[in-house]
């Protein structure tokens, strides 16, 4: 009997660990594959160079300056209403705040709503009537100039899908500080804001950046919201303005592998691409996970 | 209501708890009271407006829910008017050359003899089997689109929801330390991956290769398009379920394991069960990630809008659709309304499945804890 259940304890001990090992092993297949494939086409002239010869040569730097347009962009309106956010959920709200639930259960279901249906929200919203609004304003004769897609709307699209990123990691953050900080602080006199902007914020920094790195590493690789807001398919020049159209890497490498003149030949050019966009969001992602685990040893430690 | 003395020199030094321009009730006669020390809140301008402020910000999330249903609701409302045309002079000015080019995937046109009025779109046409948008005679049905979403959802649930729910299960149970240490990190990695590298791994990967294993006909196909979102839905079933399995008060653990049962009998037979609402929460999840994600299914399914039984044929997905054609729609015409239609519904449908997994699982999942 104890022996039957021990082989059977075993294999579901077994069995289990085969599925988080196989999740694991997709991890390192998928990075092993692209990596591969991808490093000897990786050199410094490969991310220095615009796209030539019909893109089938060349190099991806536009795609980078735009994606790190699109992310600085994106970062200076998320990261400030995030934390906002953030810090009116924590701070200003007691726990059975009626108003602070809705806003929650919005951050959840904004969290959920498919990019697609954020592109879809740019283009109508932003496009069409943030940007129709404006040019029927200020542009002469029915030039269009806002009423594009463009870079401007491509990142505040972008800066709303990414806002619950910001939103929870400023959260957990600000909880990690502890009680007797505030308390102290505002037991010697000083006001609310003034206990938040000098004792709450100073101590959550580093949740504010993991929000940040977080965003922009979602913000970086999401194509779906800024197919028809503002990325292009290939631009002689970079973005001067807001109302340019940009380049940007993950909507380059699927251009390049679905609707590339010859798949084949520029294979090496999408493996170096992805390896780009991949160790990018690899940098970002493990910089905000370690930063994760030292708040959480701090909470611990508290 | 505390009365007390206060020296002489206000405001510096005093609690916050101090109000130095309330009107001091009565004083007590015989002492010579100058402040009055409440527990009220004072009044200050500064802090309040701050307070407004922050407020304000913070009801964006919510003002953006209803801005969103409202902006992609907008757009496919003519459908429902029949003025569907009306739209359509502006939209040559509008049609600025600026979209990207994009064939799109080739559909499969038949042109079949049936009248249809494009000045007076009948909702009903958007129940039919064939998707067929850019023909002579456009045919919007999305049964088709709504069984290919299904199609690859439902692969990716069958896939990832086991290994999700199993290796949950065993980091937050069987795991050595560096075991659990090494994998959590990992699956967050897993869920960092741009959906664009996913797809691009299934479309020059993984496709041969179960074409190769399984000797597809299609080398693309639903079959293919579930298994690459069943990379992208493990993380959060994953993440998800270990917050449930973890949830489990540990008193629970521990009186299983004093009756005698071993550790994998209390993590099958207890742990596991009182964890359901909190699993059926990360299906839940899943669910709807794989439902509206876009790139992998753009990449790797094909994209024929077919409307077979067959789970390894081509599909095209509701979110696919909108990714692939709506660059190459002319504004306010038929065709962009119904993608907006789409995106309406994708809106709602993942609305839908977040209201359910917030308000029903996990208030049940706290109130069975806080019960217990």
């Amino acid at each position: 009997m104890t022996r039957t259940k021990s082989i059977i304890g075993k294999a579901v001990v077994s069995f289990t660990g085969l599925c988080a090992f196989s999740a694991v092993a997709a991890v390192v297949w998928i990075m092993g594959t692209i990596v591969w494939g991808g490093h000897s086409h990786l050199t410094w002239a490969f991310l220095t160079q615009a796209p030539a010869a019909g893109m089938t040569e060349g190099g991806i730097l536009p795609a980078i300056v735009g994606t790190f347009m699109l992310v600085v962009i994106m970062s200076l309106v998320g990261v400030p209403v995030g934390t906002i956010t953030a810090i009116y959920l924590s701070e200003y709200t007691s726990r059975g705040s009626k108003l602070a639930n809705f806003i929650r259960f919005a951050v959840n279901t904004l969290a959920g709503i498919p990019a697609i249906v954020f592109g879809l929200f740019g283009l109508g919203f932003f496009v069409q009537f943030t940007g129709g609004t404006l040019d029927r304003l200020f542009s002469p004769e029915g030039k269009l100039v806002w009423a594009q897609p463009n870079i401007l709307w491509a990142s505040l699209t972008m800066a709303l899908l990414t806002l619950p990123v910001v939103i929870v990691s400023v959260e957990e953050a600000i909880k990690t500080v502890p009680r007797e900080l505030r308390e102290a602080s505002l037991a010697l006199g000083v006001t609310k804001w003034q206990t938040i902007w000098r004792v709450v914020l100073p101590n959550s920094v580093g949740g504010i950046l993991t929000g940040a790195i977080l965003a922009v590493s979602r913000g970086a690789g999401e194509v779906a919201p800024i197919l028809f807001t503002g990325a292009a398919y290939f631009l002689p020049n970079l973005p001067h303005g807001f109302t340019d159209q940009f380049m940007e890497l993950g909507y380059h490498l699927y251009i390049m592998t679905t609707q590339s003149t010859d798949v084949e030949k520029t294979l090496p050019i999408q493996y170096a691409t992805t390896l780009v966009l991949l160790l990018l969001t690899f940098a970002l992602n493990f910089g905000a996970i370690f930063m994760r685990y030292r708040l959480r040893s701090r909470r611990v430690a508290a | 209501m505390r009365i007390l003395p206060v020296p002489a020199q206000p405001d510096q030094g005093t609690p916050p708890t101090v109000n130095p321009q309330s009107t001091p009730p009565v004083p007590p006669p015989s002492l010579p009271v100058r402040k009055v020390l409440t527990m009220k809140k004072p009044f200050r301008a500064g802090e309040y407006a701050i307070e407004k402020f922050i407020q304000s910000v913070a009801i964006i999330s919510l003002v953006l829910i209803g801005l969103i249903f409202v902006f992609v609701f907008r757009e496919a409302y003519p459908l429902f008017t029949g003025k569907v045309l009306a739209a359509a002079p502006q939209a040559q000015v509008e049609e600025a050359e600026t979209y990207g080019v994009d064939p799109g995937a080739p559909d499969i046109v038949e042109a079949p003899e049936l009248e249809q009025n494009q000045e007076n779109f009948k909702p009903s046409s958007l129940v039919g089997p064939s998707w067929q948008p850019v023909s002579l005679d456009p045919k919007f049905g999305l049964w088709s689109l709504l069984a290919g979403s299904l199609k690859v959802t439902l692969i990716a649930l069958l896939i990832a929801g086991p290994v999700g729910i199993f290796a949950a299960l065993y980091t937050s149970n069987f795991a050595p330390k560096w075991a659990r240490e090494g994998m959590k990190p990992a699956i967050e990695i897993l869920a960092g991956f741009p959906s664009v590298v996913v797809g691009f791994f299934a479309l020059v990967i993984m496709a041969s290769l179960l074409q190769n294993i399984f000797g597809f006909q299609y080398r693309l196909n639903a079959f293919v398009g579930g298994v690459a979102m069943a990379l992208a839905v493990v993380p959060i079933v994953y993440t998800v379920s270990e917050d449930a399995l973890n949830a489990v008060p540990k008193v629970m653990m521990e009186a299983s394991l004093a009756l005698g049962a071993t550790r994998w009998e209390t993590a099958l037979f207890v742990i596991l069960p009182s964890a359901t609402p909190g699993i059926f929460a990360a299906m839940i999840l899943g669910f709807g990630r794989a439902f509206g994600e876009t790139m992998i299914v753009l990449m790797a399914t094909g994209n024929a809008a077919l409307l077979t039984a067959s789970l390894t044929d081509p599909v095209r997905t509701l979110s696919a659709t909108i990714g692939a054609e709506m660059a190459e729609v002319v504004f306010g015409d038929t065709h962009y309304r119904v993608l907006f239609f789409v995106g309406a519904l994708l809106f709602m449908i993942s609305f839908s499945l977040n209201a359910v997994a917030e308000f029903f699982v996990r208030n049940r999942l706290m109130k069975k804890f806080k019960g217990a």
